[in-house]
């Protein structure tokens, strides 16, 4: 798996090099911004991260997304993507790929097509469909909006709902509605590269997803948002 | 061999009797340069790096002469002057003399006129002087401008001058930043507001809900919205890094003009910032306006002018109390500004009046019908009838339209549905301010340009951007895609922008003047830059006199890249 990945991300890179000598007005570049970096207030004190990496130009670019939860017993799960991302409107990226999926005991691979962009009234959001060997299909939406109460203490409400077509007992993941976040976070941007913040979260799963494993929790977080 | 002023001590002596081309063959390392006004016929400019501290810190520099700003030259029309230019930098750079009218290889852009001065290489400019007043230069390579490299260019006039003055000073505006601009560039791509501590809060819209009702509030922010457009956005980089210069000085140090009372006073102001407009004042005084970019205009009496990047100014104050007077350029966007004194005494200086505040842009700027809009009224602009009897002749104007290429897509997040002549309108920050502001519509050419040939045929130029994406372009198209524009020798061309961002644009011709249409044309006002206004259009008129290859471009260091094109003169 890991050698499709880096095989994947090397292509990717060769891709961007041919489609597009850099001009001035558009040298390379790479961003890590780490969204969420926190701790919650709930009876494992997960740790959870969700950040993404890019490099290339204004119009394409290779993406990496990940987002995951862990706790003292080591990983609870973690969702990965690996994307060639093309700006296709003045708002909008396609992207295609790969993700993988982990959790303590056991892992998938899909094939991902997304569409991610900044929606009118400002929404950024992410829409990722998801295909894998054993047919079950995928689909999973995002949603952030920020609301500035000064120029530099910001709340961001976040929404997230996931969808399966099949059952898959063994990634505790079941047909339907299975998941559902919302989340308000208010961080103080000491400088616009490094803002702590607290937080809300509220998690629930439905469905056969709630009979594998049963959420239904509101946490306190804390955590840093930082960029470079 | 011609008296060389700046070179003093021992340069001086060791250069005595040698003849130019010894001293372009064998560049020395370092000659010394003491002098902030060089003159004469013969110049020899050293593009070096030097380490300065302008804000506390130490920072280095691109610089020419080692000075920021570079030296002042003082040409005489008619004349012919060479200018010869020594790179010690590590990277290839250059120098543009910005206004020039002169031949296509001596213009001093990279690639286009030449292939720039290489490391340790002296080129040698050579060019007469066919025109007068008040101009500057600059680097044309990467972003030197924006780390020092622009100086101010004095030509003096061969027939007498119609307007008279006691003393003249030159007043250089400028952004300064400690970061490096590739690093300012880079944030702007990765993320545009970055430098933007003006933006809408929670607070700005429950006043207005409290103002006008939770309705009327939630529309007037709905096209704003929808279109995922700010209309706090009026300058990409702000104070949070700049420092504002006048002549190289920062507020705290002050650059001095000295004056006695009654005394007439010549101020040249050159915008030779990177990214910052300005907005001048003198509180106390009022500025007799002379000279646009250059060019002798109908004098006009204003309390405040916006000056462009890239555009100058020539005004005439007299000061009537022996005290000093604050030389006030605030940023477009209020974020800081640049100060300096008038005063009859170097121990005396002014202290800086409050910054105005920043205004918001108004559907005009978004280029929608205020007509249809109805409810919307644009700030400060009162059109009489003379006005739109003017526009709508500017409209009426027909010829012959050469249609360009021009794409859609990433490139363009807005469209100027409704552009309209916008020239009695002073700007987004200058409306409604109590002062009397200049205006385009202000300036007249102070000779008559009745006998000036009427255009041949017309372009259109539409001015796009993706401010989310932070991309720059001209048709939707960027440089690095597009066809070089071609212009034939000899034809009368009329250039209209039409401006489908929420930016104001300098726009600058190389090599050729742009007589700039305000609604008279017995009076075209001839300019080097023009800027055009968010969401408005806005024509000019160019006798294309000058063969070769030419650039054309939005003078924002941070637009340029993008928002260019190469013009060729066949
Ligand atoms: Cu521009």
């Amino acid at each position: 798996m890991l050698k499709k990945l880096l095989l994947g991300s090397l292509v990717g890179i060769a891709c961007i090099q041919t489609l597009q000598a850099a001009g001035a007005d558009d040298p390379i570049r790479t961003m890590l911004i780490m969204d969420k970096f926190e701790i919650l207030d709930n009876d494992e004190n997960s740790r959870e991260w969700e950040g993404s990496f890019y490099v290339g130009y204004d119009i394409d670019k290779l993406y990496i997304y990940s987002q995951g939860a862990a706790t003292s017993d080591g990983l609870e799960w973690s969702q990965n993507d690996l994307v060639y991302s093309r700006a296709i409107a003045p708002f909008w990226d396609i992207q295609a790929g790969v993700a993988y999926d982990k959790n303590d005991d056991a892992s998938r691979t899909w094939g991902e097509l997304a569409v991610a962009g900044l929606a009118p009234y400002f929404f950024e959001t992410r829409a990722a469909l998801l295909f894998n060997g054993e047919g079950n299909v995928g689909l999973r939406l995002e949603a952030e909006y920020e609301m500035l109460f000064t120029q530099k203490l910001i709340l961001t409400p976040s929404f997230e709902a996931d969808f399966y077509s099949k059952d898959d007992p063994e990634m505790r993941t079941g047909s339907g509605l299975s998941a559902l976040e919302a989340g308000l976070r208010l961080r103080y941007e000491i400088v616009r590269e490094f803002a702590p913040y607290i937080g809300l979260t509220w998690e629930r799963t439905y469905g056969n997803t709630y009979d594998y494993n049963p959420v239904n929790e509101t946490s306190l977080l804390a955590g840093i948002r930082f960029w470079f | 061999m011609q008296r060389r002023t700046f070179i003093k001590g021992i340069a001086a002596t060791s250069l005595m009797g040698i003849t130019a081309t010894d001293i372009e063959a064998k560049p020395p390392r370092k000659r010394e340069h003491n002098s902030t006004t060089l003159s004469g016929k013969e110049f020899f400019l050293d593009i070096d790096y030097t380490t300065v501290n302008i804000t506390g810190k130490k920072a280095v520099a691109t610089t020419i002469n080692g000075q920021i700003p570079g030296p002042t030259l003082v040409w005489q029309e008619g004349d012919t002057i060479t200018l010869h230019v020594t790179n010690h930098l590590k990277k290839s750079s250059s120098i543009h003399w910005h206004g020039i009218i002169l031949p296509a290889p001596m213009d001093g852009v990279p690639g286009i006129s030449y292939k720039g001065i290489a490391p340790g290489e002296t080129f040698t400019y050579r060019f007469k002087v066919q025109q007068h007043g008040t101009y500057w230069y600059h680097s044309h390579s990467g972003y030197q401008e924006q780390t020092g490299m622009y100086g101010a260019i004095v030509i003096k006039p061969k027939k007498k001058e119609p307007f008279r003055y006691d003393k003249d000073y030159v007043v250089l505006l400028s952004d300064w930043s400690d970061e490096k601009p590739t690093s300012i560039y880079r944030k702007l791509k990765l993320s545009s507001d970055y430098y933007n501590f003006n933006q809408r809060t929670v607070g700005d819209f429950f006043s207005e809900v409290k103002k006008k009702g939770f309705g009327q509030a939630f529309d007037d922010r709905k096209m704003w919205n929808k279109m995922r457009m700010s209309d706090r956005d009026l300058s990409d980089v702000t104070g949070y890094t700049y420092t504002y210069l006048m002549n190289g000085n920062a507020p705290a140090t002050q650059f001095k003009a000295l004056f006695k009372k009654g005394e007439k006073i010549r101020l040249r102001f050159i915008n030779g910032a990177a990214m910052s407009f300005f907005d001048v004042r003198i509180p106390g005084l009022k500025m007799t306006v002379v000279a646009a970019d250059g060019n002798h205009i109908k004098p006009v009496s204003v309390d405040e002018f916006r000056i462009g990047v890239a555009e100058t100014y020539d005004v005439i104050v007299q000061p009537t109390s022996a005290r000093a007077y604050a030389i006030f350029a605030q940023s477009i966007e209020r974020s800081g500004y640049a100060l300096g004194s008038l005063t009859p005494s170097a121990s005396l200086s002014a202290k800086a009046p409050k910054m105005d505040k920043p205004q918001a842009l108004t559907m005009a700027d978004m280029g929608m019908d205020m007509k249809k809009m109805g409810k919307q009224k644009m700030g400060g602009m009162k059109m009489g009838n003379k006005m739109k009897y003017r526009w709508s002749a500017m409209e009426a104007q027909k010829y012959p339209v050469t249609k360009l290429p021009m794409a859609t897509g990433v490139q363009s997040t807005m469209k100027a549905m409704a552009p309209k002549y916008r020239l009695e309108d002073p700007g987004v920050g200058l409306r409604k301010n109590g002062r009397r502001v200049l205006t385009y519509a202000d300036l007249k050419n102070r000779y008559s340009t009745r006998r000036d040939r009427k255009p041949d045929r017309e372009i259109i130029l539409h001015l796009t951007g993706n401010m989310e994406r932070y991309m720059w372009s001209i048709n939707g198209i960027k440089y690095a895609d597009a066809q070089p524009l071609r212009f034939h020798y000899g034809e009368r061309l009329r250039i209209t922008f039409i401006n489908d961002t929420m930016m104001n644009h300098p726009m600058h011709l190389h090599g050729m003047w742009s007589d700039l249409e305000t609604g008279d044309d017995n009076h075209l006002v001839r300019k080097h830059t023009v800027i055009v206004q968010p969401g408005a259009k806005i024509s000019y008129r160019v006798t294309v006199d000058a063969k070769g290859g030419w650039a054309y471009h939005c003078h924002l260091l941070y637009h340029m890249a993008g928002m260019f094109r190469k013009v060729v003169v066949a």
